[in-house]
Parts: C-alpha cells; structure tokens; sequence
C-alpha cells in the first residue's frame, strides 16, 4: 500500500519536525506563538467534533475554554490557597468543561439549528458575564493572577515557552487519534446521521439525546484541556479573554479549513493562527518601519474573520482542505433545487447540517 | 411602586427600539428563515448615519421650534435609507446566493457579515463610545412620582406609528400580500407570478429602514454609541422576536416591549442588577426556545414527516 | 396468536383536522398487510404514530402485546420496527454503507469508550456489521454502490437502500410508505420480489402504497382508509369491488376534475 506508507512517512517527517522545531528555532517568542496556535488547534479539534461531525453549530464554544481556564486559575493559584497539579487538573477540568458541555447543551436538544445556534451564543455570553460578576471568587474584571506554574519531574516550566509547546503537541496528537477514531465509529455514524436527518436517525434507534451530549461533552473536553495550557502558560486568566470573537475564530478556523475533516481543521486553525498573532502584528510593525504610523492591521482581525465567513460560505464552503463529504454536500445542494427544496420542507426540528 | 412604574416607563422605552430592531429580525425570517445576524449591526449603522448626516447639517446641540421637526425628519429618514440598502446590498450580495444551501451557511455568513459591519463601523469612528448630539430638548414631566421625558415619549411614540405603518402595509398593500404570500409558501407565490427576489429584497429593505430609524431613536435616546452597540441589542431584539413568535409581526412589538420591560425591571430589582441584566435577558431567550419555541402569538404544530 | 401489530382506536387530532378517527386492526404475524387510500386519508400518519413521531390522542398501539404508549422513536425502533419514508430520508451525503451500518445502530455494542479507543472488541463488531451492510445491500442489488453516497443514487435505488438500511437492525416489523412510488415498471417488479424475499427472512410488513396491481399482487389484507376513517377490510380481490371504496376512489378523482 504505498499510498499508506507515503501518508505515515509524511506523518512522521512532521512529527519529527515540529519536536525538533524549539532546537531549530529558539526564538522564544516564535515557539511561544507555536503554544498559542497549539491551544488554538486543540480548541478547533474540540468545536469540530460538535459542529463537523455532528453538525450542532455552536456559537458559544469560548464558553469552555473560560470553563477550562478558570478551573485552573481556581484550583491551581494562591486564590482559595488549592493548589493541584497542573497534569492533573488537565483531568479535571476536561471534565469540569465536559460537565458543563453537558449542562449547557442539555436546554438546547429539541431545538433546530438556527435556534440552537443562538442558544448557546447566549451561554457564550453568559458564563464569561457570570465570571466577572462574581468578583468575590474570580476578582471581576482583574481576573486571577499568578498561577501554579507546571513542573515535570521536580522541574519548573519556568517562562520559557517550550515545556508548553510540547505539551500542547502531545494534547493534540492524542486529540486527532480520539477525534479520528470517534469519526469511524458507532457513535460517530450516529452524529452523522443526525446531521444529515435527525428524525431519521431516531428511527435507527439512535438515541439522540445520548449523541448530542457526547457530542458536546467531548467537544468541550478538548477545550477544557486548551483552558487550562493557556491559563498556565499565560499565568493569567481575565474575564475578556473568552468574547464572542474567541467562539467566531475557532468557527472561522473551522470553516476555513474544512468544517468534519480533522487534518483541514488542523490547517485552518494554524493558518488564521499564524495570520492573527503573527502576519499582522508583523506587517504593521513593517509599515511602522516604513513611516507609515497610522496604519495597524492587527484592527482589521474582525474584518479578516468575517471575511473568511463570508467568503469561505459563498464561494469555497467545504473549506480550504474539505471532506470528500462536506464537498459534496455545499456543491450539490447549490446547484440541486429540489434537495433544496427537500432540505426546506425538512427544516423543522431536523438537526442542523451546515 | 413609584420606582415600580418608573421602571415601567424606562422598559416601555427600551422595549420601543428593541421592537423596531426585532421586526427586521422578525420579517427576514418569516421570509427566509434566516438569523440576521448583521441586523443588530445595520441598526447601530444607523446611528452613526443620522449622526453623520447631524453632523453634515451642522446640528450638535438642541433645536427648537418647527426646524426641530424637519431636522429629525430628515436624520430619521436618512438613517432608513441607508440602513435599508444596506439590507438590500447585504441580502443581494451574499445572502441570495445561499438561499438553496444547507441551512447554516446562511448563518454563519450572517455572522461574518456582522463582524465586517462591526469593524467597518470601528475604523469609521473609532473603538470608543461616540456622543450623540443631544437634538430634542427634554422636558419631563412628573406622574405622581414617575417622570416621564419628553424622549421617552418620543421612543415609544416612533416606535408605535412606524409599527402601525408596517401592519397597514403589509395587510393592506399588494406588495405587503406578496409578502405574506413568499413567506407561507415560496413556491406557490411564485406560481402566482410574485417575484420572490424583488419581494425578498423589499422584507430586507422595510426590515433594515425600521432598524435605521431604531438607530436614530437610540442615539438620541441614550446619547451614545460605539461600534459595538448592535450586538447586544441585537441579540435581545431577537429574544423579542422569538418572545413574541418569529415571523409575527404583532409578536416582535408584544416581545420588544417585554423585554425592555424584563430588563428594567431586572436592572431594579435583581442586587447588582445591570451586571446580571444580559444573563436575565439570554435566559428568558432559552426559557422560551425550549418550553414555547413558536412563542407568545405563535402557534406550533408538529412537523410533518 | 397475538398480534404483530394492534391499533385500537386510535385517534389523531392536528389543531382543528381529525386526521384519524378512531381506527382499530391489526397486523398478523408473517404477513404481509397493505394500507391504501386517497390522498390525505391518514395513511402516513398511522406510521407516524406507530414510530413514535406523534402521539396519538387517544387509543393505543402495542407490538406483540406489548404497548408503544409514550415510548420515543428511537426506543421504538429498538423494540424491531423499522420503516421507510415516503419521501426517502437517507443520510444523503454517507455512503450507501454507512447508511446501512447506521440502520444496525440499535443492535450495536459500542459504548463511548470502545469508540474513543477502539477496542478489540469494537473492531470485531465495526467488521461484522460492515460484513452484513455488505450481505444486505448484495440481498436489495446495491452491492456495487457501497461507496456512493445515498444522494447520488438513482431514485429507485435510493428506495431500495432505504430498505437495506431498515433490514439492517433485523426488525420484526417493516413499514414501507409507498414504496414503488416513482419507479418504472421493471423496478416494481424486482422491488415486488424484494418484498417477497424479506416476508421469506421472517419479517412481518405493512405497507401503504397507491399502486393497485402491487397491492393485489403481495398482500395479503388491505386496509382502505379514508378521511381518517376504515372505510373497508379484507382481502385484496373482495376490497377491490367494495362499493365505498370505488367510491372514495372515484369521488375524489371528480373533486379534482
Ligand atoms: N404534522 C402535521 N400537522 C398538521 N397536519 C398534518 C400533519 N401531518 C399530517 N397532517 C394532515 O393529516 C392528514 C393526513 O395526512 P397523511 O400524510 O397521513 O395522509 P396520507 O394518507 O399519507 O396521504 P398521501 O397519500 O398524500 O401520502 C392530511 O390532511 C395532512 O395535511
Ligand atoms: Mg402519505
């Protein structure tokens, strides 16, 4: 099978690359922006489960990261004097995030899409608004400071980013091997059908209650464990991390790579990643250098999302790198009214597919 | 109870503009089923229109007598226009191209037309607060205890004649029936010879004008904006809509003026109120998509199979 | 004998539209029992409210004796009825397998576990159930479509997957709604022998279906309903000359004309 065999060595050429990547590069500030846009992986592989495989659009996903990172910033500081491990509250609070994926998803089961969607924009809204308000826990708008820093075997991280970018390249590689093995699955057959014919699925026997909580148990899981590697890494955590726009990145990073296809999700997230925290700030610094004071395109971050939503839906909707599936779909819907059509006549109640 | 009815007349004001944003949010996806996401930023556009055109005009502080009624005519009216093609722009260039297309991408690109609309309007004024000219003098007058301003009476006024406007207009005008019409069955109104993209367009336009003259009355009601403004208040004009059942033109002023009134009343009286007041507003939004997901005037029966 | 399937005046109201009127029969075990009527009589509905996808407003439906009474649809369908659609909702963009792999949903092991880490033992139940998929679509003549989408079928393949994938979860009960609609008469043909070779696995079927000469051709009993209502009950050839049901036929082509 040499197909294969290209594919694992190219798997392992990167591998290798991206563990000798700190020794090659040792410019901090680069292996740091790699941590970042690790987190940022992670979180895109999490909201792919709940978006791309079971096609539950949800706008509120920075609600679990907030989750994720103030389960550390709580239970790993000098706040309430608890100090956990850092490996083990990479445990605790996937499970914390998990809990509340079940929480938050639970009111939203019986609703379409659309109405889906807003609902848990709504909770996006409302768990970071409910962190600031609780200032006696959570210091409001200072947020908590000074975390536990993480050490491995007697060893502090320290405020190198290193420790931390290996730490998020294990997360993600076991992240894509539990998102791939989910996807060919029993219970990822099952997301997919709800995706693509609610009602139908329930006459499979699938329970899909049972689904959708996975669903979003396990993709708030991934972001429990993104909360808490930037929490620690940045050493802070603040209530006005975890904005609508944070929910609307990891949705673009989605769409951009291909929303259900784990390595355009990868892509898409290190891609926009790379442009946020890197090309623009750069590229401003440029045109600073040249005399060009007034110019900043780190302000035209919200442009450059919408734009991606805006474009990558009218004329790339399978994203840069899609699945053979999602392809299909946008393409053949569009050009084929009576799908359309059927799609229209099943809007009600069916569960979202975008 | 003073502080009761205050909070009353204080919601009743709020609720005015929330129910002229939840009409557009109301008619768009009475026609199209789509989330507008951008609505709520098409209205702070025309806040920032009217102030454009105050500005143009040279208007920045209170003005009297007959010119008071001209000047407002005037930024009302052009707030609308261009918050109306706006609307139509958006919905010809990117949502009538999604309108065959599985149903979220209409949603998400709603999403991304609103993050562009937000940072366009960011680089146009600026990531600050910006002060709305104070144009209506503001006399108020007290009820036993409960003042009334002159604006709030002109909010809830505004806001009262354009909904009537709308009902006259969309059950008493060909182009209203047609509207009716494309919203129960869209192929059926175009076997009947309606040109559904002229009539989708004409929802957007009405939707998006009521919400330029939301923007108007806001900024002269509150005295302020900033880029961001639209995003809120769009989400709780559409917690109105879905209040009141979406697709209900009735129901987006019944919801629009609930909610201004959920939110008063919950600034008062919940400790801490304005903090908490969103999270009151978002969980009357979930309570009830899940207990009465076709809302107060809708009625819901079981989807067909 | 109990019973495959007893409706016991069962009544569905929509808003203001009485839908179904009381209606009471059954289904016997092994046979194949057909429904048919005019347009908007109800026939549709009955499968809704056999699946669990309404609630009837009164009456009752038990499956061999046992009553469906406030079970959801997919508890439903785990009891061993399995249906197909009048108009066909397949998973359109899955593969003609996975649509097929997702009808065995129900009677498989899996937990959340084996499917995040791939057990050995979920290994030997995906080959297995993807071993079946294969024998079933190979059993309705789709062997050869395995890996095309469900959509990209052609309709009357579309219709027969449907099948595969209710067979998938080895149901007692098939209910096919208008399962020859839209097929050329070669395909009636083979999907008349189809429905033969599945009564032959042991599966009792109910079916709706406007097409007469199917009807007479592999049932049993025909139910005719009309306005909600049994108008007629028995076998095929003495249905067929009922005055109420030409009738109801006829009556109704005369409101069209
Ligand atoms: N969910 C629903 N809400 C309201 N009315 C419904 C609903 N489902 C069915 N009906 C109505 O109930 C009646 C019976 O419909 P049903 O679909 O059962 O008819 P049918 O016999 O299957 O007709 P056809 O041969 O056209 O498929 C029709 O008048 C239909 O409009
Ligand atoms: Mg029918």
């Amino acid at each position: 099978m040499p197909a294969r065999r290209r594919a694992a060595v190219t798997i392992i050429a990167i591998g290798v690359a991206l563990l000798a990547f700190p020794f090659v590069d040792r410019n901090n500030a680069q292996i740091d922006f790699m941590a970042n846009a690790g987190a940022f992986i992670l979180l895109a592989l999490g909201l792919n489960i709940v978006v791309g495989f079971a096609g539950l659009l949800d706008l509120g996903y920075a609600a679990f990261f907030a989750i994720g990172s103030y389960s550390y910033a709580m239970l790993a500081s000098q706040q309430f004097g608890i100090h956990i491990p850092f490996w083990v509250m990479l445990f605790v609070a996937s499970g914390i995030a998990a809990i509340f994926g079940i929480l938050l998803g639970a009111p939203t089961l019986r609703l379409r899409g659309d109405y889906l969607a807003i609902v848990t924009l709504g909770f996006g809204e409302i768990v970071p608004q409910t962190f600031l308000n609780l200032e006696k826990y959570t210091n409001g708008p200072n947020g908590i400071s000074s975390l536990d820093q993480p050490s491995l075997f007697g060893k502090a991280f320290g405020f190198s980013a290193t420790p931390y970018y290996y730490v998020t390249l294990v997360l993600i590689a076991l992240g894509i091997v539990v998102a791939s093995n989910l996807q060919n699955s029993r219970l990822g057959r099952a997301w997919m059908a709800i995706r693509e014919d609610e009602l139908a699925a329930r006459h499979m026997g699938i329970n899909t209650t049972a689904a959708k909580l996975s669903a979003f148990a396990l993709g708030a899981s991934f972001s429990g464990l993104a909360g808490v590697v930037y929490a620690a890494k940045l050493n802070l955590v603040s209530p006005d991390e975890f904005q609508f726009n944070v929910s609307v990145l990891v949705l673009s990073m989605l769409v951009l790579g291909g929303m259900g296809n784990i390595a355009g999700v990868i892509i898409g997230s290190f891609v926009l990643s790379f442009i946020n925290s890197f090309l623009l700030p750069q590229s401003t610094s440029l045109a600073h250098a040249a005399g060009l004071v007034n110019l900043d395109f780190t302000n035209y971050r919200f442009m450059l999302y919408g734009v991606i939503l805006v474009l990558m839906m009218l004329f790339r909707p399978e994203g840069l790198i899609p699945s053979r599936q999602r392809k299909a779909e946008f393409h053949e819907a569009l050009s084929d009214p009576t799908l359309a059509a059927q799609e229209q006549a099943e809007y009600s109640g069916a569960a979202a597919a975008p | 109870m003073e502080i009761f009815f205050q909070q009353v007349v204080n919601g009743l004001s709020l609720g005015g503009i929330y129910a002229l944003i939840a009409l557009g949010y109301t008619m768009v996806y009475g026609i199209i089923e789509l989330i507008n996401f951008a609505h709520g930023d098409v209205y702070t556009l025309g806040t920032f229109f009217s102030l454009a055109i105050l500005s143009a005009i040279g208007v920045s502080g209170e003005v009297h007598g007959p010119a008071l009624i001209g000047i407002v005519a005037l930024a009302v009216l052009s707030a609308m226009l261009l918050c109306g093609v706006t609307g139509v722009l958006i919905e010809r260039l990117a949502y009538r191209r999604l309108r065959n297309a599985p149903r979220l991408a209409p949603l998400i690109t709603a999403i991304g037309m609103s993050f562009i609309l937000e940072n366009v309007m960011q680089l146009w004024r600026g990531p600050s607060p910006v002060p709305f000219p104070q144009v209506i003098p503001n006399p108020s007058a007290s009820f036993g205890g409960v003042v009334v301003s002159a604006k709030q009476v002109l909010v809830v006024g505004l806001a009262v004649v354009m909904m009537a406007a709308l009902q006259v207009f969309i059950y008493n005008t060909k182009l209203g029936k047609a509207m009716r019409a494309t919203a129960q069955d869209r192929d059926a109104a175009q076997l009947m010879g309606i040109n559904i993209n002229t009539t989708i367009a004409l929802t957007f336009l009405i939707g998006s004008a009521l919400a330029g003259a939301a923007g108007f009355v806001s900024g002269v009601y509150y005295g302020t904006t900033w880029f961001f403004n639209g995003f809120e208040a769009g989400l709780k004009a559409f917690t109105a809509a879905v209040l009141g059942g979406i697709g209900n033109v009735a129901g987006a002023m019944l919801g629009g003026f609930l909610i201004g009134l959920v939110e008063a009343v919950a600034t008062q009286y919940i400790p801490g109120g304005a903090q908490w007041s969103n999270v009151v507003v978002f969980s009357v939004l979930v309570l009830v998509l899940i207990f009465r997901p076709s809302g107060l005037l809708g009625e819901s029966l079981p989807e067909k199979v | 004998m109990t019973p495959m399937l007893r409706l016991s005046e069962v009544r569905k109201v929509f808003g203001g539209l009485v839908a179904l009127n009381d209606l009471s029969f059954e289904v016997a075990p092994g046979s194949i029992v057909a429904m048919i009527g005019p347009n908007g009589a109800g026939k549709s509905t009955v499968f809704n409210l056999i699946t669990g996808v309404y609630q009837p407003t009164h009456g009752s439906i038990d499956l061999e004796g046992r009553s469906l009474r406030g079970l959801d649809t997919a508890a439903i369908a785990s009891l061993g009825i399995a249906r197909t659609f009048q108009n066909v909702r397949l998973f359109a963009f899955m593969s003609a397998r996975d649509n097929v792999m997702t009808g065995r949903h129900a009677r498989m092991r899996a937990n959340l576990v084996d499917s995040l880490l791939h057990t050995p033992a979920q290994r030997a139940e995906e080959k297995s159930v993807r071993e079946r998929a294969r024998e079933l679509l190979r059993f309705v003549g789709l062997e050869r479509e395995a890996d095309s989408y469900a959509r990209n079928l052609p309709y009357g393949s579309q219709r027969r997957l449907e099948i595969a994938r209710g067979l998938a979860g080895d149901p007692k009960l098939l209910l096919l709604d208008e399962p020859a609609a839209g097929m050329n008469p070669k395909e009636k043909e083979s999907l008349i022998d189809l429905i033969g070779r599945i009564r032959a696995r042991g599966v009792t079927i109910f079916l709706i279906e406007h097409d007469m000469q199917l009807v007479m051709n592999v049932s049993e009993r025909v139910t005719v309903l009309d306005h909600g209502e049994k108008i007629a009950e028995g076998a095929p050839e003495v249905v067929r000359r009922d005055e109420r049901v030409i009738e109801a036929y006829l009556g109704r082509a005369d409101g069209a004309a």
